[in-house]
């Protein structure tokens, strides 16, 4: 069986199609695994090779990975919620209702994104604790330390944007509270409270700015960031691992 | 930059194979192949002249001109998306009215009257000598306050705040009593309420709430 699969795998290689997209063979040398990470474009900000003992749970506790991928399970969430979704002052409400009790499986996407936007915040502090803790933020790790503190801020951000959305009592009380705080800023306060909800009161210009930081702006951002946060972790020499680690004694 | 740079410029595998005869004039006899002078800055002038060619002269007029180009590039479009900002203060705002009639000063007994709390966020408030309106916002966060009448005060829901009758804060985080929209009798005899023109006593200055306009004597 299993040689079958082989086998129908090596053909599938060895296909013109195949080859026009991967344009190289089996990763089966050092050289060629090394080729295949560098030729593709999702992969080639990856590292091409890891100290093991970076690959231990204790050294990370996967916390970048798992908010990088509660970041996913956000972004296709929140596209398909975007489906049912006006953001206007009557309908803003009713079809985050009708996301609860009407749209097939709405319910289910609806508490999937809060969920997952509830753990990301978690996630995102706890990865920040476990790197400042493991001294993370010492050269040659400083930029990306400044990287992951704006992404951070991004999440908050992400956060509070995405609060005011479903349009409900908290929502309008919680961001009429949140923006009045920004506007206790010396000098510009007000003015920047004005810019952010488009108007004196929380109304229907909040909720649209709101939204478009919330769905565009800020994902694209945080994505962005992303990019150059994985990217730079391999640039600066990987994981920083404690000196504990590095005898291989824990 | 410098110009002694040309001297070292390698010539191409090609060039010098086909002019191998000429030696270490190589250089210059396949740019001579080509007819005029070749285009500024393609590689057929940096064979001809070398890399030191290409470009202008780095000269220190030329440094300043540079420097002058690209100072009034930035700032132009510096300049411009600075007044490109006002795009997002709208010049329309769809709000409510900040200017309503209440009904005539005979309408409103003793006490707090909260009926225009939903429509208009005030209060009515009279007393024994004058009658004002309490700007129905907290002023800790900015929350609409309840009027529990069975406690005789105004309670926060969001952080606690709590205020008497008149709207003077005695507990909570708020930081100040709540302020007073302005009133006028219009000449129909309604009480006029402007609420974008509000009367506060802000925490260890003056009181503005006897201000001319703050308050009706009854």
């Amino acid at each position: 069986m299993a040689s079958c699969f082989q086998s129908a795998l090596h053909n599938l290689r060895e296909t013109k199609v195949w080859k026009s997209v991967f344009r190289r063979g089996p990763a089966n040398t050092n050289r060629t695994r090394s080729l295949a990470i560098f030729g593709n474009l999702f992969l080639h900000w990856m590292p091409v090779k890891v100290r093991e003992k970076s690959l231990r749970v204790r050294a990370s506790y996967y916390l970048g990975s798992i908010s990088f991928i509660l970041f996913i399970v956000l972004f296709v969430t929140g596209i398909l919620l975007m489906f049912y979704y006006h953001p206007a002052a009557p309908n803003a409400y009713r079809d985050m209702k009708d996301l609860q009790f009407v749209v097939a499986n709405g319910v289910f996407l609806r508490n999937l994104h809060r969920l997952a936007a509830h753990l990301m915040v978690f996630a995102v502090f706890w990865h920040m604790f476990h790197v400042f803790y493991r001294g993370g933020y010492k050269p040659p790790h400083e930029f990306n330390w400044v990287v992951g503190v704006v992404l951070l801020l991004l999440t908050l951000f992400l956060s509070y944007t995405g609060y005011l959305l479903p349009w409900d009592q908290l929502a309008f009380w919680a961001v009429t509270v949140g923006t009045n705080i920004i506007s206790a800023m010396p000098f510009i306060g007000h003015k920047v409270r004005f810019l952010l909800l488009g108007g004196n009161i929380v109304g229907e210009n909040a909720l649209l700015r709101f939204y478009v930081l919330h769905v565009v702006i800020l994902p694209l951002a945080a994505f962005v960031l992303i990019g150059i946060h994985f990217w730079r972790v391999q640039k600066d020499g990987g994981l920083t691992v404690k000196p504990k680690d590095e005898d291989g004694k824990e | 930059m410098a110009a002694p740079e040309s001297e070292t410029v390698k010539p191409k595998p090609e060039a010098t194979k086909s002019t191998a005869a000429d030696g270490g004039n190589a250089n210059k006899a396949d740019a001579t192949k080509y007819v005029g002078t070749p285009a500024v800055g393609t590689s057929k002038a940096a064979a001809a002249g070398g890399l030191g060619t290409v470009g202008p002269e780095p000269s220190a007029a030329n440094e300043r001109r540079r420097r002058l180009v690209w100072c009034s590039v930035t700032a132009f479009l510096g300049a411009w998306v600075i007044a490109f900002l006002r795009f997002f203060l709208s010049r329309t705002l769809f709000e409510p009215p900040t200017i309503f009639k209440i009904g005539y000063p005979s309408d409103y007994a003793l006490g707090v009257d909260s009926k225009f709390q939903q429509r208009y966020r005030i209060w009515v408030d009279r007393t024994p000598d004058r009658i004002f309106v309490i700007y129905a916002r907290c002023t800790h966060l900015g929350c609409t306050p309840d009027w529990k009448a069975s406690e005789n005060k105004f309670k926060c829901p969001c952080h606690g705040s709590g205020y008497d009758s008149e709207g003077i804060n005695f507990e909570g985080p708020a930081p100040r009593p709540m302020d007073r929209a302005n009133v006028q009798l219009a000449p129909d005899g309604q009480i006029i309420v402007d609420t974008s023109r509000l009367f506060s006593w802000p925490k260890g200055q003056p009181s503005r709430f006897n201000d001319p306009g703050s308050y009706l004597p009854v």
